[in-house]
C-alpha cells in the first residue's frame, strides 16, 4: 500500500512536470513579448502582432506536420522543399492549366501527401534512415520544382482570389476593424486540427506508440509500416497546406525558395519540447515554439539587431530549449 | 603440488534483493582443465565475473599464485594473468588479426606517433605460432571463421601472459571438426601450464577434456569431483539437486486432443532446425531447454518477428502466412518476451495504452475517433481480472513492478482475444511471491482454453506447469516428455544432447 502511494506521488510530479515544461515555454513566450514590449514603443502593436503572426502562418504549419514525424523518432527534412514543390504544383494547375482554383489547392495538397508517402515509404519499407530518406526527397523536390516551373516564378495574374486565400481578412467582414488575415486563421485551425489528430484518434496514438518503442509495438501486433507511412503522409498534407499560404502571400510559386524552412519548423518542435528521440511532444508546444521563433525574430528586427546575429540568437534559444528538456528528463 | 593457481573461498555476491553467491568456492590447479557446470541462474558467470573483477565479491578471499588478491577491476584480473573468452566474442570485425590482437598496446615509432605496423606483425606472427595457428596476420577478422576468431581471442589472451584462462562456452558456435582443434589448443596450453576454467552445459565434452569437474546450484558450491571416475548420471543429479524431485507439483489436467496450431519443418539459420510440434487446445506446451539452444528464436519465428528460412505454420487447420507479428496477432497469437521491456511494454506509457495498444482498432469509431472512455474501463477490468497492482490506469508501467508488468502484457493479449499465448521465460525477473500468482495465472489461462507454450530455463516452472514437454537442444527438439514421465534428469539428459 505504501509502495502504491508513493507510485501514484510519482505520478503527480511526472505529471507536474510535463505541465511545467509547457508552463515554462509559455512563460518564456510572455516575457519575450513583455521584454520586447518594454523596449520598444513600436512592438506591441496591433500591425505588428498581426505582421508576427501572419510570419508565423508558413513555418508554423512545418512545424506542425513535422511534429508528427518527429513523435515517431523520426525527422523530415524535406517539408520545406515540398512546400514549394506544392505551391508550384498549385500554379500549374491554376496559372498554367487555366482550372479553378479549388482544383489548384487539391492538387497542392494531393502533391504534397504523396511526397509525404514517397518519404514514408522509403522509410518504412525501404528502411531508409529518415534522415537520408527525406533527404533525397528534399533534393528531388527542390530540383523537380525548378523543372516544372522552368526556373522561373509562376505569378497567379489571372486568379486574383488565390491572394486572397491567405491576405484576406474574411473576419474584418463581420466585425470591421478586426483585420486579421485569413491565413492566421487557416494557421490556427490546422493546429486544432492536428491536435485533435495526435490526442484524439488512432493515428496519434500510434504516433506516440511507434515512438515510444516502435519493436514493441511491432511485437504487439501494431502494422509499423503502414502507420509510418500514413504518419509521413500527414506531415506531406501540411506542407501542402504550408505551400498554399506561401504561394498566397506572394501571390505566386518561387520555384527557388523553401530550403531552410525545414530547420526552422524542425527548431520550433523542439522549443516545443516535443522530444527528438520520439514517444513525447504535443501541438501546443510546437504553436509556443514556433511563436517564440516568430516574436524573436521581429523584436530583434525592431531593436535593430542585425539579420546575422538574429540567426545567432535563435541558435542558442534551441540549443538552450533542448538542454532544459534534458535536465527535466533526467530528474524525471 | 602446493599451493593452486587460483583459490577463491567463502565468495558471497548479493544483487539488490537477491543472494546470487553464497559459500562459493573453487580451486585451479595450473595445467589442469576444471570445468565449472550448473543449470543458467546456478551462479557460475557471477563467480567468474568476480574472478575477472567485473564484480567486486561482498565477502570471501581469493588466492593467486597463494598470495590473497583484490581483483577491483577487470585491468587487475588482466595483470595478474587471468583471461576469458566470451561467448560472445569481443573482437572488432573490421580490423585485422594483428590489430586486434594488440588493440590499446600497438607498438609505435617516431617518437609514438606513428604506429609500427612491422613490429605489430612481428609480435603477431610469433603469438599465432605459439599455438601453431596458420592464419595471415594481415586478414580481417571478419573474413574469419567463428571458430578461428575464437582462437584469436585465446591467442589474444595468452598474449597478455595469462596463466589462467576461462572459457565460457567456447564450443557453442563451433562445428565438430572445429572442436577437435579447440581441443588440440587447449591440451597444448595446459602442457605449458596454463589453468584453464571450462564453463559448459555437454557432458561428453567435460569428459573428454576436463581433469575435475565443479558443481554449482542455486549460487552455491556443491562439489569438486575427478571426471574420470564420475558418471554423467551423478552430475546431472548435482546440477537439478535431489530435493527439488520432492516437491509438490500440480499434476497438470491433460488438455484436449483438438490442435490448434502445427508447425512443420521451421528452419532458421543456425539457430532452428527442422523444428515440428502440435499445440493442443487448453493446453501447456513447456520447452525447456538450455540458453541459445533456440527457443526464443522458434517462438519468434512462429510469431512472425523473424522471417523463418523453411517451415509451415498451421492454424487450427488452415496454412497460416505470417510475415510480420501483426499477421501472427490477426490469427490470435500472442508473445510476451523475455525482456518485456524492450520487446513486451511501452515503458514511458501509462497501464490503459499498453493494455489497449494491440486493440485499438477495436476502441475507434469509424471516423478514427478513439473511444477513450471504453478503454479506460476495459483496462481497469483488466487490472482487476489480473490483480494488477497499480495506483491507476494512468500510471505508468515503468513505475510497475515486474510482475505486475507482465500482467499487463498479459492483459494486452487477453483484451486482443488472442488465444495461443507464447510466454518466453513467463517468470524472469520477477519476485517469487508475485511467481506463483503467474503460475496460477497461466493454469486459469489454460483452463479457459487458450493454448500456452512456455519457454522457461527453470525446470521446476516446467515441470510444475506444463502439459507436455520439448526439449531443444541446439536449434533441434531432442525429444517430448509427457507431464507423468519428465524428471529434470530426463530433461537436462535431452538439453545437452548434441546432433540428435
Amino acid at each position: 500500500m505504501e509502495l502504491s502511494a508513493s507510485a501514484t506521488s510519482r505520478t503527480a510530479a511526472l505529471k507536474k512536470a510535463g505541465a511545467a515544461q509547457k508552463l515554462l515555454a509559455f512563460a518564456s513566450l510572455i516575457l519575450l513579448v513583455v521584454f520586447f514590449s518594454l523596449s520598444s514603443a513600436n512592438f506591441f502593436k496591433f500591425d505588428n502582432i498581426i505582421g508576427i503572426l501572419l510570419a508565423t502562418a508558413v513555418t508554423g504549419v512545418l512545424a506542425l506536420g513535422s511534429t508528427f514525424v518527429i513523435i515517431t523518432g523520426g525527422i523530415d527534412l524535406a517539408v520545406g522543399t515540398v512546400m514549394t514543390f506544392c505551391s508550384v504544383i498549385a500554379g500549374v494547375i491554376i496559372t498554367f492549366g487555366g482550372m479553378p482554383i479549388p482544383y489548384g489547392i487539391l492538387g497542392a495538397v494531393g502533391a504534397g501527401a504523396l511526397c509525404g508517402a514517397v518519404s514514408g515509404f522509403a522509410v518504412a519499407y525501404l528502411k531508409i534512415p529518415p534522415f537520408i530518406a527525406t533527404l533525397a526527397v528534399m533534393m528531388i523536390t527542390k530540383g523537380l520544382s525548378l523543372v516544372i516551373s522552368g526556373t522561373k516564378p509562376i505569378y497567379f495574374v489571372d486568379t486574383p482570389a488565390f491572394a486572397k486565400i491567405a491576405m484576406e481578412s474574411s473576419i474584418a467582414k463581420l466585425i470591421p476593424g478586426l483585420a486579421i488575415p485569413n491565413a492566421v486563421f487557416i494557421y490556427f485551425g490546422m493546429a486544432i486540427l492536428a491536435s485533435l489528430l495526435l490526442t484524439k484518434t488512432i493515428v496519434g496514438r500510434y504516433n506516440f506508440a511507434l515512438g515510444s518503442n516502435e519493436e514493441a509495438a511491432r511485437l504487439s501486433g501494431i502494422n509499423v509500416r503502414a502507420w509510418k507511412l500514413a504518419i509521413y503522409t500527414i506531415t506531406g498534407v501540411f506542407s501542402g497546406v504550408a505551400g498554399i499560404i506561401m504561394a498566397s502571400r506572394l501571390n505566386s510559386a518561387q520555384p527557388a525558395l523553401g530550403q531552410g524552412y525545414e530547420l526552422e519548423a524542425i527548431a520550433a518542435v523542439v522549443i516545443g519540447g516535443t522530444s527528438l528521440s520520439g514517444g513525447k511532444g504535443s501541438i501546443l508546444g510546437t504553436v509556443i515554439g514556433a511563436l517564440i521563433m516568430s516574436v524573436l525574430t521581429n523584436g530583434l528586427r525592431i531593436l535593430s539587431v542585425p539579420q546575422e546575429w538574429q540567426t545567432v540568437i535563435i541558435g542558442g534559444v534551441v540549443l538552450l530549449a533542448v538542454y532544459v528538456d534534458i535536465i527535466r528528463r533526467r530528474k524525471g | 603440488m602446493g599451493e593452486p593457481l587460483v583459490r577463491m573461498e567463502g565468495i558471497e555476491k548479493r544483487f539488490p534483493g537477491v543472494l546470487a553467491l553464497s559459500g562459493c568456492r573453487f580451486e585451479l590447479e595450473a595445467g589442469e582443465v576444471h570445468a565449472l557446470v550448473g543449470e543458467n541462474g546456478a551462479g557460475k558467470s557471477t563467480l567468474m565475473k568476480i574472478l575477472t573483477g567485473v564484480y567486486r565479491k561482498d565477502a570471501g578471499t581469493i588466492f593467486y599464485k597463494g598470495q590473497e588478491v583484490d581483483i577491483p577491476h577487470a585491468k587487475a584480473a588482466q595483470q595478474l594473468g587471468i583471461g576469458i573468452i566470451h561467448q560472445e566474442l569481443n573482437l572488432i570485425p573490421d580490423l585485422t588479426v594483428a590489430q586486434n590482437l594488440f588493440i590499446g598496446r600497438e607498438p609505435r615509432k617516431a617518437l609514438g606517433l606513428l604506429l609500427d605496423n612491422k613490429e605489430l606483425e612481428r609480435r603477431a606472427v610469433h603469438w599465432l605460432g605459439q599455438l601453431n595457428l596458420k592464419v595471415d596476420p594481415r586478414a580481417k577478422v571478419s573474413d574469419l571463421t567463428v571458430a578461428m576468431q575464437q582462437m584469436i581471442e585465446i591467442v589474444k589472451a595468452l598474449s597478455h601472459h595469462s596463466e589462467v584462462l576461462i572459457m565460457d562456452e567456447p564450443t557453442a558456435a563451433l562445428t565438430d571438426s572445429e572442436i577437435v582443434e579447440l581441443f588440440r589448443v587447449i591440451r597444448q596450453l595446459k602442457a605449458s601450464g596454463v589453468g584453464i576454467v571450462y564453463i559448459s552445459h555437454r557432458m561428453e565434452e567435460l569428459k573428454e577434456i576436463s581433469d575435475r569437474i565443479t558443481v554449482m546450484r542455486d549460487g552455491r558450491y556443491i562439489d569438486t569431483v575427478p571426471t574420470k571416475e564420475t558418471p554423467v548420471e551423478r552430475i546431472i543429479a548435482m546440477m537439478v539437486g535431489r530435493e527439488l524431485q520432492d516437491r509438490t507439483r500440480a499434476v497438470p489436467v491433460s488438455g484436449s486432443k483438438e490442435t490448434v496450431l502445427e508447425v512443420k519443418g521451421l528452419n532458421r539459420g543456425n539457430a532452428v532446425k527442422d523444428v515440428s510440434f502440435r499445440l493442443h487446445k487448453g493446453e501447456i506446451l513447456g520447452i525447456a531447454g538450455l540458453m541459445g539452444a533456440g527457443r526464443t528464436e522458434v517462438a519468434r519465428a512462429i510469431f512472425g518477428a523473424d522471417r523463418p528460412d523453411s517451415g509451415e505454420i498451421v492454424i487450427r487447420g488452415r496454412k497460416a502466412r505470417i510475415r510480420d507479428p501483426h499477421d501472427a496477432v490477426r490469427l490470435g497469437i500472442g508473445y510476451l518476451s523475455e525482456d518485456r521491456k524492450r520487446y513486451g511494454l511501452l515503458l514511458e506509457m501509462d497501464v490503459r495504452t499498453n493494455i489497449a495498444v494491440s486493440s485499438y482498432s477495436r476502441f475507434r469509431r469509424w471516423t478514427g475517433w478513439m473511444r477513450d472512455k471504453e478503454m479506460e474501463k476495459t483496462a481497469e477490468e483488466q487490472v482487476n481480472a489480473l490483480r494488477i497492482k497499480t495506483p491507476g490506469v494512468f500510471q505508468p508501467v515503468k513505475f510497475l513492478s515486474g510482475g505486475n508488468q507482465q500482467k499487463v502484457v498479459i492483459g494486452k493479449w487477453l483484451v486482443r482475444d488472442c488465444d495461443i499465448l507464447i510466454f518466453d521465460e513467463p517468470t524472469r525477473g520477477i519476485d517469487v511471491g508475485a511467481k506463483a500468482e503467474i503460475y496460477a495465472l497461466l493454469e486459469e489461462l489454460a483452463a479457459r482454453g487458450k493454448s500456452i507454450i512456455m519457454i522457461s530455463s527453470e525446470l521446476p516452472e516446467i515441470l510444475r506447469l506444463s502439459h507436455r514437454i520439448l526439449v531443444m537442444c541446439e536449434g533441434r527438439i531432442t525429444g517430448e516428455l509427457s507431464a507423468d514421465g519428465a524428471t529434470q534428469e530426463a530433461i537436462m539428459k535431452l538439453a545437452t544432447q548434441r546432433g540428435a
